[in-house]
């Protein structure tokens, strides 16, 4: 049907990685060395091993036009290599993908910038690289100027430019692509929160309001949720599932999370100098109570950890997600006031905090671990890697539930507090009443 | 399950249909591709002139000194020390002609030879046809080329040498070296993304080529059938041909000539199909 954008049929993907003394890399010296010596010795010799791996393997889905495709899936399954598959710049190796409409690729931004160059230069040689004509560029010139806001410093070399104008330049570029498809990767997991938020409305705008057929790998969760209405859950290079994106997220979250109360990293990290290495995480209660807790109870979550040296800026926590991928809450150890902080020490150690009892809502949870150094990098991100059931039971009220649930609307079910603090209408008398009634009019309230 | 699948009918007519598929052997040269990515060469180019002339503090002047300084330097060594013969004409425009394209060619080849190594930033998140990287390396330097000319153009009138209708043949010359630009430049550059070292081999590789190519000397000292067969280096048939437009010194390159365009060919044609064929791997090996 011509409603397809983006066909994949069998696609795969094979990576040859050679185990030789330096990795990848060979030397015209080392090739003739070689050859020389099997020469004299009559066969090959000491052929080094070269391991397959398949990065994506059979992977079959079509992307009708104007749906917006999140493709999620845990590190390693195989996201990038299918963008840059999408994105010509790597060969299958099986399969095929067919594209019917000009596709552009976002998997960086400010891609070929050039620090000796001015923003104006940039934005030319930028564009032309994304692929928009030089007619198209200087037609658009003025809008990419004025939302990047940096035109007082267009003709400046943009190594003089703060980190913040460069992304907003570089995004600001790409955000005037006009493809028909658009792939992109997680440019949005760089720069601070405001940005993040920018980059996060353009797409949104680009997705909704042009029609346009958009391709979207991410790790946050809650973009995904909010701007694709199709997600491709890939997992060790096959696609596990594909469908609208609130069951798919939900299955992914829920594969690969214990739900017995604890889990094990079997992956700490394979560097033994690696900064930080998260060992294990728990959830429990007080009662000992696995994987499902009762709302009314505190709960307690415990990381376990093996840091090398102590570290400034070290934020250890988590996110709190529901089954469908909304964050209900981040928590670091840094959250606390600074004295506060439990005291990084060298070697394994576990910290723990405590959700407060009365707070949770009912229904599926996961926690996903997080793990920076305050606003310079991540150290550990993970998706779900434990998994536990709410059951609501903290009400003090008959008016706590209603007959159609056994839960309430929201992430969160705090029991607030509501007091009286007027009684009888003899508090307002006709004059307050009725300037009341016209300062919502200069509000704007009425029309 | 996959649905009816994309055929060119079934879509509204204006909607480009590509097919990704794996490639096996020789691949075509795909020069329509280059053409239709034909702006993005040019601003590729553009940026290396640009980003050069700012960087350097001597900017344009620098297209000028190379060859320059180094006339000097052979005019002081080869023509008055070592008494090299030049074909009648003085010395140092003997060795100006032959310097200014060389000069080109050189750079060329020191360029791009790394020139998809230091591109990986590109070649690894955006798709455009690869060739266009070592073409845009290799045809920076003609805006050299021309200024250097120009003062070849001075020093001619210094010398009070007349300008023959056989100067109307300098663009095919300058052809010529761009195409073993080209060509030497696709091997090199395709070599070096799978073998490193090939960049370290460069610098000899320029020094070697340069005392193979008659800048120093005239082609005068060798008898033929050597002098033809002298022409294998097509860098031969541009200098003998710079030198015989301008200067009238030397005998018509005729068969010499002859050779070093066949040869410049064959590097140029095989530089690109070897470039096509190994290209598929550059986004991972680099």
């Amino acid at each position: 049907m011509s409603d397809i954008a983006v066909q994949v049929e069998n696609l795969g993907k094979k990576y040859r990685i050679p185990h030789q003394g330096k990795r990848g890399e060979a030397t015209l010296r080392e090739v003739l060395a070689q050859t020389a010596g099997s020469l004299f010795r009559g066969r090959r010799s000491g052929r080094d091993r070269v391991e397959e791996f398949w990065a994506l393997r059979d992977v079959t889905l079509d992307v009708r036009r104007g749906d917006v495709v999140g493709i999620i899936g845990r590190n390693g399954a195989g996201k990038s290599t299918l963008l840059k598959l999408l994105s010509r710049i790597t060969e299958p190796t099986a399969g095929a993908i067919v594209v019917a409409g000009r596709i552009a690729s976002l998997l960086e931004v400010g891609t070929g910038f050039h620090n000796e160059l001015t923003g104006r230069e940039n934005i030319f040689l930028n564009g032309a690289i994304l692929g928009m004509h030089r007619a198209e560029i200087r037609r658009k010139f003025d809008d990419i100027v004025e939302f990047s806001g940096v035109e007082q410093f267009l003709d400046t070399p943009v190594k003089y430019y703060s980190s913040g104008m460069y992304m907003r330049l570089a995004f600001s570029i790409a955000a005037h692509l006009e493809p028909d498809i658009l792939v992109v990767d997680e440019v949005l997991a760089v720069g601070d929160a405001e940005f993040q938020k920018k980059c996060l409305g353009k797409m949104r705008e680009v997705a909704e309001q042009s029609g346009r057929t958009v391709i979207f790998v991410s790790h946050n969760m809650q973009a995904v949720k909010s701007l694709c209405n199709y997600a491709a859950h890939l997992a060790s290079g096959r696609l596990v599932s594909y469908g609208p994106t609130s069951e798919i997220v939900r299955g992914y979250l829920a594969a690969g999370s214990s739900n017995t109360g604890r889990w094990e990293n079997e992956r700490p990290g394979d560097d033994e100098r690696s900064e930080v290495q998260l060992l294990s995480m728990e959830v429990s209660d007080a009662h000992g109570s696995v994987g499902v807790y009762p709302s009314s109870s505190e709960l307690t979550i415990s990381m376990t950890f093996r840091l090398r040296e102590p570290m400034a800026g070290f934020c250890l926590g988590f996110d709190l997600v529901t089954a469908d991928g909304t964050t209900v809450l981040r928590s670091y150890q840094t959250d606390q006031a600074e004295d506060a902080w439990p005291r990084q020490a060298k070697g394994v150690q576990q910290w723990s905090c405590r959700i407060p009892a009365g707070l949770l809502c009912g229904g599926e949870y996961f926690v996903s671990p997080r793990i920076s150094i305050h606003n310079v990098r991540w150290l550990i991100v993970l998706e779900a890697v434990l998994q536990f059931e709410v059951i609501l039971d903290h009400g003090v009220s008959p008016f706590w539930n209603s007959l159609s649930g056994k839960s309430r609307p929201g992430v969160v079910a705090p029991i607030l507090e509501w007091t009286s603090d007027a009684v009888g209408m003899s508090a307002f008398d006709d004059s307050d009443l009725s300037r009341a009634q016209y300062s919502n009019v200069d509000a704007g309230h009425t029309k | 399950m996959p649905t009816a699948e994309i055929t060119e009918a079934s879509l509204p007519t204006t909607l480009p249909v590509v097919r990704i598929v794996p490639s096996r052997g020789w691949l075509k040269l795909d020069l329509a591709s280059l053409w239709k990515h034909r702006e993005l060469l040019y601003f590729l180019i553009w940026r290396e002139i640009k980003v050069r002339y700012k960087q350097t503090a001597l900017g344009a002047a620098w297209a000028l000194l190379q060859p320059l300084l180094t006339m000097l330097i052979f005019t002081l060594f080869f023509g008055r020390l070592a008494k090299m013969p030049s074909d009648g004409v003085p010395y140092s425009i003997f060795a100006f002609t032959g310097l200014v394209p060389w000069t080109f060619f050189a750079n060329a080849m020191s360029l791009s030879s790394n020139s998809l190594v230091n591109s990986s930033n590109l070649i690894t998140k955006v798709y455009f046809p690869r060739l266009s990287i070592p073409i845009a390396s290799a045809l920076s330097g003609l805006l050299d080329l021309v200024i250097a000319f120009s003062f070849v153009i001075v020093m001619m009138l210094y010398y009070r040498m007349s300008f023959t209708w056989k100067c109307a043949f300098i663009p095919l010359f300058v052809l010529l070296a761009a195409a073993t630009a080209l060509g030497v430049g696709f091997w090199l550059s395709a070599l070096n993304v799978k073998y490193r070292d090939v960049r370290h081999t460069v610098p000899f590789l320029v020094q070697f080529w340069m005392f193979a190519t008659p800048i120093v000397y005239p082609t005068s000292l060798l008898h033929e059938p050597w002098r033809t067969i002298y022409g294998l280096n097509p860098m031969v048939g541009v200098v003998e041909g710079f030198r015989w437009s301008l200067l009238g010194s030397s005998a018509r390159p005729g068969p010499m000539l002859a050779v070093s365009c066949a040869s410049a060919l064959f590097l140029l044609v095989s530089g690109a199909y070897y470039f096509r064929r190994v290209e598929r791997g550059f986004a991972d090996l680099i």
